[in-house]
């Protein structure tokens, strides 16, 4: 038996995640804590000064909506969502978050994040909602935010890295705590907490990527977030929604370096191998996706759609033309010199959003002699991802505020007494891991996190009660979690070579088997992301002899046990997937992926496909909720 | 490969229990082979070339060299991170070098202050009105529908 030592923590609310929603969640909840004496512990699975999708640093804040200088209305961005979601939004949720992400955005500016300014002092925006910056160091300052913040509770504000959270602990119907073990040293976590804030990203590497050799880490999203907030939730017995709603963003091709810069920006075109732009040669198509597809901006699965029509037709590669773009801002500037000064500072913008943000893709840039201002450079539809911000949807279903609410939205069933508290009571959810309030990026994700955790604080202090913890439980949690070190120990004789055993299968080779049976039967990138019904129940049928193989699941030491939990997280990922692409007997989101079997958008499923999973039941069950409008 | 630790800068971080590159990585990948006292990056495959290890390096022992899958060999891309600006030198395949130099924060290090310097707002659990509220929002109160 692998030789845990057991540590119990108890705390009132417990964050899990370190990201860009529980730092916002810990320097709130820090300020509300403190007033009612209150005790907060937050817990990341790495170093929250880089944690995270921001990890690296970003070179823009997508959310900012202007309200002070009536640059933009909430319903500007309510309708913003609604449309490039092709109508599936929950708008009381985007309001709470437009409303308050303007603050969150000013904030982030006084603790040190350079925003960049024009001569009149007004921020400058890369698009409508976007602002531009110098994000080298995003995550650093805000976490560093956040911990001063814990820090000023004392021993009431604990901070936990390296501790990986797996499951929760339930009391009833209301969640209980979390356990998780540490990834440095044998030691077992049982958190017990009034309430608990899930903000663990969302998930990659569920379905096969195009780099599968030395590139394999280089999806766009991150390979550290794997789902662990969908498996958190929906192990609780949370309601998910959104599940369907895959996330395929168009990047340059590769090195998936950001493009929003050169379409907002810079006003670059794309254009096919025969130099046709094909937004404007495919407009046609636009007609066939109702209201959504006579928006501007095109939704974001459109614009996708458009694309990959001219791909599958043999039209490819798609070119973004950065030289045209560059040259034809450039050109503007009559004064010589003041046009050289002008190309010198475009060439600088250029490279300094990749190496704020995707590093990998200056390399590819440098590695292919790619000077922006001369040539351009490929884009292409990266593979599908799970996040509930950008144009993704997918997390848990949550409760909107009291006061957005109006008796249709309630009727239907959007609120139940605190926001952004999930169907399970205390378990609270923000940033990536809360779905249908897409659009919240980096800035929104913070402002949610505030949101929710003086939301959890208030169900803290109206709900005063530590819920009882079943020790046996987290007993029985401690051995199935720690087993797979067990089954290696156990087994390795039977094998000359650590990785080749009959008894057990590796993490690393169970998630190529989840990645092949997604990406075959589910619509992944060799499926041109389209699929049907029986290819989904063949998918289903795959998974579940994954799901049973699961418990043969080894791991030689703490990182290997980290990557084993990863990728039952990703499986759970993959099957809430599965089921509600099959539940939407329609095709929604061209560019994300299309059902063969039903190819057209449907009235009657202009509605959430809802899941849940009965963890008593071991039983799934599929819910439609009606998209109800406030503005 | 993508990070990579070039032995004879390594110093394991002068036999310290934690190594900053360990410290530092966002999936688990940089470890300390205590034999030799080296750093190496266990399963290059999963990094994702965040340069966060090659940016902590007290010695500049990190460097990346782009995924041999679709990376050209050559190139290469390497920063200096100073507490207040990043300098990016860039190789490219044919020996060309440029230079960029970019602000990335305008506060010390350590010094974040979490209320900016607004006033902390209301006490009130129930209204809408978040920490530094309203006055971090630039305006009276929360916006309406
Ligand atoms: C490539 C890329 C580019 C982007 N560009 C922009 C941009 O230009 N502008 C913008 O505004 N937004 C951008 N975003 C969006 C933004 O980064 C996300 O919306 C935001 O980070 C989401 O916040 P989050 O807290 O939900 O998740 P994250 O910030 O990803 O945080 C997740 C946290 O959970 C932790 N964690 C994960 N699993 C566990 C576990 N099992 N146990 C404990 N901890 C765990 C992680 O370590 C991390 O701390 C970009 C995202 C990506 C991926
Ligand atoms: S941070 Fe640098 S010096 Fe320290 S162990 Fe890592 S590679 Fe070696
Ligand atoms: S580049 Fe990033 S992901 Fe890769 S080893 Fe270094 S810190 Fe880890």
């Amino acid at each position: 038996m692998a030789n845990f030592q057991t540590v119990e923590v108890t705390t009132d609310l417990l964050i899990l995640g370190g990201g860009m929603a529980a730092c916002g969640a810990a320097v709130e909840a820090a300020y509300w804590a403190k007033k009612h004496g209150l005790k907060v512990v937050v817990v990341d699975k790495a170093a929250m000064d880089r944690s995270g999708a921001v990890a690296m640093g970003l070179s823009a804040i997508n959310q900012y909506v202007g309200l002070k200088d009536g640059e933009n209305t909430l319903k500007d961005y309510i309708n913003y969502v609604r449309n490039d979601l092709m109508g599936i939004t929950r708008e009381d949720l985007v309001a709470n978050i437009a409303r308050h992400v303007d603050s969150t955005v000013h904030l982030f500016e006084k603790w040190g994040l350079p925003i960049w300014k024009d001569e009149a002092g007004k921020y400058v925006h890369e698009g409508r909602w976007q602002l531009m910056i110098n994000g080298e160091s995003y995550k650093v300052v805000v976490a560093e935010a956040a911990k001063n913040h814990m820090s000023s509770l004392g021993d009431k504000g604990q901070i936990f890295e390296r501790v990986f959270v797996v499951a929760p602990l339930l009391d009833g119907d209301r969640v209980a705590g979390a356990v998780g073990f540490s990834v440095r040293e044998e030691k077992f976590y049982v958190f017990k907490a009034k309430a608990v804030l899930a903000a663990m990203g969302g998930a990659v590497h569920v379905f096969k990527p195009r780099s599968t050799g030395e590139g394999l880490g280089r999806a766009w999203y991150p390979p550290w977030n794997s789902g662990s907030s969908a498996y958190f939730t929906i192990r609780a017995g949370a309601e998910m929604t959104c599940q369907e709603v895959r996330f395929i963003p168009v990047r340059f091709k590769d090195g998936y370096g950001p493009v929003g810069a050169w379409f907002l920006l810079f006003k670059s075109r794309a254009t096919n191998a025969m130099g046709e732009d094909y937004m404007q040669t495919n407009k046609g198509e636009l007609e066939k996706w109702g209201p959504y597809g006579k928006v501007k901006p095109v939704p974001a699965n459109l614009r996708n759609w458009l694309g990959m029509l001219d791909l599958m037709a043999g039209k490819g590669p798609i070119y973004m033309r950065t030289e045209e773009a560059i040259q034809k801002i450039a050109s503007a500037v009559v004064d010589e010199k003041e046009r050289k000064k002008k190309l010198k500072e475009l060439e600088s913008e250029a490279w300094e959003d990749f190496l704020d943000m995707t590093i990998s893709q200056a390399i590819l840039w440098a590695s292919t002699n790619v000077e922006p201002e001369v040539k351009s450079s490929e884009i292409a539809a990266s593979e599908p991802y799970f996040i509930g911000s950008h144009s993704g949807a997918s997390g848990a279903w949550v409760s909107g505020p009291e006061d957005l609410q109006t008796e249709a939205t309630k009727k239907a069933g959007y609120f139940w007494g605190y926001g952004h508290m999930s169907t399970v009571k205390g378990l609270f959810c923000a940033g990536d891991a809360t779905g249908a309030s897409s659009h919240k990026f980096s800035s929104g994700s913070h402002a949610e996190g505030r949101i929710a955790a003086k939301e959890a604080i208030r169900f803290i202090v109206e709900n005063n009660t530590q819920p009882k913890v079943d020790n046996a439980e987290a007993q029985k949690l401690q051995s199935e979690i720690t087993k797979p070190l067990d089954t290696f120990q156990e087994n390795k004789g039977k094998s000359s070579d650590p990785n080749i055993n009959p008894e057990f299968i590796k993490p690393k080779m169970f998630m190529f088997r989840l990645q092949k049976i997604m990406d075959e039967y589910a619509g992944g990138v060799s499926a041109q992301f389209c699929t049907n019904k029986v290819g989904l129940e063949r998918a289903l049928e795959l998974l579940a002899y994954l799901k049973e193989d699961s418990t043969k699941l080894a791991a030689e030491d703490l990182h290997e046990l980290m990557r084993c939990w990863e990728n039952v997280q990703r499986m759970w990922q993959a099957e809430a997937h599965v089921r509600t692409i099959l539940f939407r007997e329609e095709t929604r989101w061209p560019g994300y992926y299309r059902r063969a079997d039903f190819p057209e958008m449907k009235q009657e499923w202009l509605a959430f496909a809802n899941c849940k999973y009965d963890p008593k039941a071991d039983k799934w069950e599929m819910l439609k909720r009606p998209v109800v409008s406030i503005v | 490969m993508p990070s990579f630790v070039i032995p004879e800068k390594c110093d394991g971080c002068k036999a310290l229990d934690k190594t900053a590159c360990q410290h530092i990585c966002p999936n688990d990948l940089m470890v300390l082979n205590k034999e030799i006292m080296k750093a190496f990056n266990r399963e290059p495959e999963m990094c994702w070339e965040c340069y966060n290890c090659v940016k902590i390096c007290p010695t500049q022992a990190v460097e990346v060299r782009g995924y041999a899958d679709f990376v050209p060999l050559g190139a290469n891309v390497v920063p200096l991170r100073s507490s207040d600006s990043i300098m990016w030198t860039v190789k490219f395949r044919n020996g060309q070098l440029k230079r960029f130099k970019f602000p990335i924060r305008t506060t010390e290090e350590g010094k974040a202050v979490p209320d900016g310097g607004w006033k902390t707002g209301t006490d009130d659990l129930k209204s809408p009105l978040l920490f530094t509220e309203p006055d971090s929002l630039g305006m009276s109160g929360v916006a309406k529908l």
